[in-house]
């Protein structure tokens, strides 16, 4: 990137130089012109040189935010502790190829005919470009996933093995403050919101809540992954929360979508849309939520220990300090608030499509 | 923006991760759990509804007992009453035996008094006359002593006999 950046300042101030020199070569005689363009190019480009190599010291706030919230190919903990993580590519004419990403560590940023380009997103790209690659490798984001999964696993089973081994016990300890929040789920959020039937989506219901608590608190950990920060995962949730109303929505909801009740014919033109967008929407808005909440959230405590290494001051340093530990409080409940929100809409949708006389009370 | 273009790899992980942790906790952790809540609220309901049954039952006993106090009260009452009244009634018939036995012993009495005065008025009858004739002897007698003595004693007894 340096070497691109240098190449072009250099090209542009020669055509610059020379554009300016334009009504003056007239004059001048040929010999002393050309030795003073020669100076000038020299003096600029030590001078370009120099605030380039000023701006790479410089702090920026900008990309190392970016950089954070962005999933990447390595685990960056701290800065110089890396965990290199499987790239795994897919291409037609070569297969499945797995190797790790340390591989990329080299001037190039290039290996066995890949390139790893660290732009707005960290993206791996072949350097012969008719090629179509296939990016399936196990990114920060996705190991994270998976520790988070693996958590969840661990917590839960052994909690199903305390009520299989204490049967007609009193719960105690974590295992009563889990279940505080499993019958809060169940008794406060799903039950009221889906009716009589909730208990065949209470599953899906439980971990959609867990696994998005469990990510959302994962990753206000510092060095950590911001997954549900990422729109991908969002989408994937709100995606499955859409397949799973739909798969399970009655005739009363379809017909609601093309014929609502009670609504006269012309205003059909209007209110069909409406609906049908209505229905997108909502998993739209499950997605944006959530994404938007956990990666503002990230931004800002982000930009409050960036604010540190722009100021450089000891006084200044422990006053964001705290400001940033009371906005990680909130951070905490925004972890909680937003995966209880998610479940409490995901279950409200899937209520409202398997009513069955959703509107018994109208006009009667 | 890079931040809003969802990456495909990331969206397969995801739909691979999330949906196996959704069935492995399905199975191994969701559905033991909420059995054991549900088994647990059962036994508690079961164990709250027999409490309200066993103190209804206990009302109920309570409430007989009471019944059977009530009962006994009432029939020891009774027996009490009837005990008053048998001995009341004992007491009255004594009474009026006695006073007609006292009335009966009463009359025998008067009975035995008229017979015994009858006897004595008799007897006084006959005590008189022996008097009056052992009177009239001595004065018989007298008389034909003394004249004069004779008429006072006459005089004498004509007094006393006026007097009688």
């Amino acid at each position: 990137m340096y070497t691109h950046l240098r190449l072009f300042f250099t090209t542009a101030l020669v055509a610059a130089t020379c554009l300016l020199n334009v009504p003056a070569r007239a004059d001048e005689p040929t010999q002393h012109e050309a030795e003073k363009v020669v100076e000038g190019i020299n003096q600029a480009e030590h001078k370009i040189e120099h605030n380039l190599e000023e701006s790479e010291e410089k702090f920026n706030i900008g990309q190392m935010i970016m950089h954070h919230i962005a999933d990447s190919h390595e685990w960056e903990i701290t800065h110089g502790v890396v965990i290199p993580l499987p790239v795994i590519l897919y291409s037609a004419d070569r297969g499945i190829e797995v190797f790790s990403s340390s591989n990329f560590h080299n001037d190039h940023h290039e290996y066995n005919g890949y390139h790893l380009v660290h732009g707005d997103a960290e993206t791996i790209v072949p350097v012969d470009e008719s090629r179509v690659v296939y990016d399936f490798s196990i990114t920060k984001n996705v190991a994270s996933m998976l520790l988070s999964a693996v958590i969840l696993i661990l917590i839960f089973t052994s909690i199903a093995g305390f009520y299989k081994n204490n049967k007609g016990k009193a719960p105690k300890g974590f295992h009563s403050a889990m279940e505080v929040i499993i019958l809060f789920i169940r008794d406060d959020v799903v039950k009221p919101n889906i009716g009589p039937k909730y208990e065949k989506y209470l599953p899906y219901l439980l971990t959609l809540f867990f696994f998005i608590l469990v990510n959302n608190i994962l990753g206000l950990l510092p060095g950590s992954a911001n997954v549900t920060g990422n729109i991908a995962v969002t989408m994937t949730l709100a995606v499955l929360t859409f397949i799973v109303v739909h798969l399970n929505a009655n005739g009363n909801y379809y017909k609601h979508l093309v014929k609502p009740d009670g609504v006269p014919v012309p205003l059909l033109l209007i209110m069909i849309p409406v609906e049908i967008v209505g229905v997108f929407m909502k998993p739209f808005s499950l997605m944006v939520r959530l994404f938007a909440n956990m990666t503002a959230g990230h931004i800002i405590l982000l930009s409050l220990f960036g604010l540190i290494f722009i100021f450089q001051s000891i006084v200044i340093a422990p006053v964001i300090s705290l400001f940033a530990l009371f906005l990680n409080f909130i951070e905490i409940m925004v972890a909680f608030i937003q995966a209880f929100i998610f479940t409490l809409l995901s279950s409200m949708y899937i209520g409202s499509a398997i009513e069955e006389h959703s509107h018994a009370d109208h006009g009667h | 923006m890079s931040l809003l273009t969802p990456n495909p790899g990331l969206i397969f992980w995801m739909l691979v991760v999330f949906l196996l942790v959704v069935f492995i906790l399905a199975k191994f952790a969701w559905k033991p759990i909420i059995k054991g809540l549900k088994d647990r609220e059962n036994e508690i309901q079961g164990a709250l509804d027999l409490a309200e049954r066993t103190r209804a039952e206990m009302m109920q006993l309570k409430s007989d007992n009471e019944k059977l106090i009530a009962e006994a009260n009432a029939v020891r009452d009774q027996i009490l009453r009837d005990a008053k009244d048998a001995a009341d009634r004992t007491i009255l018939e004594s009474k009026d035996k006695a006073a007609v036995e006292a009335q009966k012993m009463i009359e025998s009495a008067r009975e035995a008094i008229r017979n015994e005065q009858q006897v004595a008025v008799t007897k006084i009858r006959k005590e008189v006359a022996t008097l009056s004739l052992e009177i009239a002897e001595k004065v018989l007698h007298r008389e034909l002593k003394d004249k004069e003595a004779q008429e006072q004693l006459i005089a004498e007894l004509a007094s006393s006999a006026r007097l009688n």
